[in-house]
């Protein structure tokens, strides 16, 4: 079970007012290699993998519910106080048309979430390396949207979540070279 | 040596509905251990490297184990 702090990992500033830059972020809300992608995939993998990386996958998948409700507050505060006419200049227009203002778990494009975003092979290498690569494509992402913005206060938070994905690629990394270890194996043969 | 094959013991509850498996196993094939590829690696005869699907037994991954054994055997 979890239990519930009432804040944020980090803090959230926005410092402008700037609709469109939510049209990008929601690529981190509802994206192929967003945060729900990613707690999802972690939290899922954790049943079919050795014992000793199942604590690492549940640590990381929690953080990852986390930022997601870091972006959230982006998306929010960018983009609850805008007309129907600044939402259209957004680009927000046809999420306007469906959701008003509503986060919806979708890419910047617009496409909805779809499960067909994670993985779960069942074979641990494969699924640790899924991982790694998830995480490298989610820096590549923030890395992307920190370009595409202009307001230093969000880029102060997308920065951090830009190093959390490093750190949890190294993690990822520590855990396989403990599957790749031969321990306990004389307790077996 | 590394071997191609680990195992491990995965929880079982004694109040789990279906008989347990006590041992599973994952693979730790040997493109994880090798980073480059080293120069003169000692290579299979053309025919059995045919038959193995790579020029050099260090790669090669015999599958499922044959002389390992599976889950819960
Ligand atoms: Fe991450």
């Amino acid at each position: 079970m979890w239990y519930y702090e009432k804040k944020l990992q980090y803090p959230v500033r926005v410092g402008s007012c700037n609709p469109q830059l939510a049209k990008y972020l929601i690529e981190q809300y509802g994206g192929a290699d967003g945060e729900l992608s990613a707690a999802l995939r972690y939290l899922n993998q954790r049943y079919t993998i050795p014992d000793k990386v199942v604590g690492l996958l549940t640590d990381i998948g929690t953080e990852e519910f986390a930022h997601l409700e870091m972006i959230a507050t982006m998306v929010y505060k960018l983009t609850k106080d805008a007309t129907p006419e600044q939402m259209k200049a957004a680009g927000l227009g046809a999420h306007y048309a469906n959701h008003e203002h509503a986060l919806y778990y979708e890419n910047a494009a617009g496409s909805a979430w779809t499960a067909t975003y994670i993985a779960a092979k069942g074979d641990p290498i494969a699924d640790l390396y899924e991982d790694i690569a998830a995480e490298e494509k989610a820096r590549a992402t923030y890395q992307w949207i920190i370009n595409l913005s202009d307001d230093p206060d969000l880029n102060d938070g997308l920065k951090y979540l830009r190093e959390r994905e490093i750190i949890h690629s190294q993690r990822f990394r520590e855990a396989v070279e403990i599957l790749k270890e031969e321990r306990d194996r004389q307790i077996f043969f | 040596m590394f071997t191609q094959v680990k195992y491990y013991q995965p929880y079982n509850s004694p109040n789990d509905p279906c008989p347990p498996v006590r041992v599973k196993s994952y693979q730790t094939p040997p493109q994880l251990y090798i980073g480059f590829q080293p120069p003169n690696l000692q290579q299979f005869s053309p025919k059995q490297a045919l038959y193995c699907g790579t020029l050099w037994p260090a790669f090669y991954s015999p599958y499922p184990d044959p002389d390992g054994r599976n889950d819960d055997k």
